[in-house]
């Protein structure tokens, strides 16, 4: 009987406990689920895909050449797949490499591009002025959709890469005293409403790190992990990250690595 | 400045305890901290008003990344806390409460020390972002504990007052390695600013306490 009775007082003791903490919390982030979702519809990031693709196969640079023999890892052309297992060491350049740095590398080696012009337009702006940095990381990311992450500790350099990025995950610096652990080392937390992902552990690091690049509804532009990174950073009191440094293909090696595992998700979308 | 030599001195204290603690670690973690440091300095360049200088920690934060995500040692934590207690300077007219409805501003601005932000303009403190305080605001974070009802629960005391003060001046003389940033000794609020949100979590006319 008192089971019966029970869960009508029970619902209503949960409401008023709850009310203090969590006014209105449920229908605020439910209406954020279902903008979410709705964005699933169509994925603008299929427009940075098709002109990366372009970009890719299309001969330019000094010596006039396209990318299609640029080695990402698995073997001159071979886009598939490829990023799902990066950062990785490339005895060529003789450095481990997250995709960024590998694209400058081969429109230098390959198309002749000096370093300077290869990295001279790594973010895009909206419609005033477009990435081809990032349309072709749309591109080749786009290759990898599904693929099970699996990123190699193989070279004393991918070690060594793990380990500098998990230290500087942890490096605490700044105004703020702020480092990526303060807001991205606990379950279930957020800023403001924005959930955070736990990127200490490999569950939060697996639904994360597969989701980028993204195409940012509220930028309109697609944005790339060293995007993410730059900007994170900014927020961080920090100063401004260079594209391509060694710090951020660390901490990429010590997120990719923890992501290993799962299928890789991306180009997404958000907010 | 007697402030600044008696930090340091605590601050030099604290390093030879790591350094005596760092011997039970492997040697290789210390140097790996060591290169990370560099590696972040070569990996940065200045920009608007935050130069490279950011990224050479004090003692604080040394201790504070060399012990995340595993337990910190009581007498380390002592002496971060020790060292940064000193530090917080407590305003001459003993006047600890400002202005509640300019707490709650402070509380919900995030601009602020990014190189993103106009540097004359004066810095936020952003509680929200980690905060729950007024029940009004339905947009806040939980990086930290809910401070609804601070005042009206904690009793509206002198030394809740006083508590309160210190813990924004500087969190890591009350609760060593804590993620709250250290908002007078880094000089990210004036002592006004402090003041009011001081009053945002103790007056009890302030949203935070109805």
């Amino acid at each position: 009987m008192s089971a019966r009775r029970s869960p009508l007082p029970c619902a209503l003791l949960v409401a008023v406990l709850a009310a203090p903490a969590a006014f209105g919390q449920g229908s605020t982030v439910d209406e954020i689920a279902k903008y979410r979702a709705a964005l699933q519809d169509g994925n603008p990031a299929e427009l940075w895909e098709a002109r990366g693709e372009s970009l890719w196969k299309t001969p330019r640079g000094p010596k006039n050449v396209s990318l299609e023999k640029c080695d990402l890892g698995r073997g001159p052309g071979v886009v598939k797949g490829a990023y799902a297992e990066l950062p990785r060491y490339f005895a060529d350049g003789g450095r481990v490499m997250d995709l960024e740095t590998r694209l400058v590398y081969c429109m230098v080696t390959l198309q002749g591009y000096t370093e300077a012009d290869a990295k001279k337009n790594p973010f895009g702006a909206g419609n005033e002025r477009k990435s081809d940095m990032e349309a072709l990381v749309a591109y080749v990311t786009s290759e990898s959709r599904g693929v099970t992450m699996n990123v190699a500790l193989n070279t004393p350099q991918e070690q060594e890469a793990y380990r500098l990025g998990e230290k500087i995950f942890y490096f605490r610096g700044g105004t703020h005293d702020f480092a990526c652990a303060t807001c991205h080392s606990g379950d279930d937390k957020r800023i403001r409403l924005q959930d955070l992902p736990n990127l200490a552990g490999a569950d939060g690091a697996r639904k994360a790190y597969t989701t980028w690049p993204a195409y940012r509804v509220s930028q309109g532009e697609l944005r790339s992990f060293q995007w993410r990174l730059n900007d994170c950073f900014r927020q961080q009191r920090f100063p401004e990250l260079v594209f391509t440094s060694d710090a951020s293909i660390a901490l990429t090696m010590f997120l990719a690595h923890n992501a290993n595992g799962a299928p890789f998700d991306a180009p997404a979308i958000k907010r | 400045m007697r402030h600044a030599n008696t930090i340091a001195a605590v601050a030099v204290a604290i390093g030879l305890a790591g350094v005596v603690v760092g011997c039970v670690t492997t040697p290789s973690d210390a140097e790996t901290s060591a290169k990370a440091a560099a590696v972040l300095k070569a990996s940065f360049k200045p920009r608007g008003q935050a130069g490279l200088d950011r990224l050479d920690q004090d003692e604080t934060q040394k201790l504070c990344s060399e012990y995340a995500g595993k337990p910190l040692p009581k007498d380390v934590a002592a002496g971060i806390e020790k060292a940064n207690l000193a530090t917080i300077r407590w305003p001459a007219d003993g006047k600890l409460m400002g202005d509640w409805k300019a707490g709650e501003k402070i509380a919900q601005e995030g601009r602020g020390m990014q190189y993103s932000d106009d540097p004359k303009l004066p810095a936020g403190a952003n509680c929200y972002a980690c905060h729950q305080l007024s029940p009004r605001e339905l947009s806040f974070g939980t990086i930290g504990p809910s401070l609804y009802q601070f005042g009206k629960t904690r009793g509206y005391t002198d030394e809740t007052r006083k508590y309160v003060y210190g813990k924004v001046f500087n969190a890591e003389g009350y609760s060593a390695c804590t993620n709250m940033p250290r908002f007078g000794y880094k000089g990210i609020l004036t002592e006004q600013q402090i003041r009011d949100v001081v009053a945002l979590l103790m007056d009890p006319d302030s949203p935070v306490n109805k």
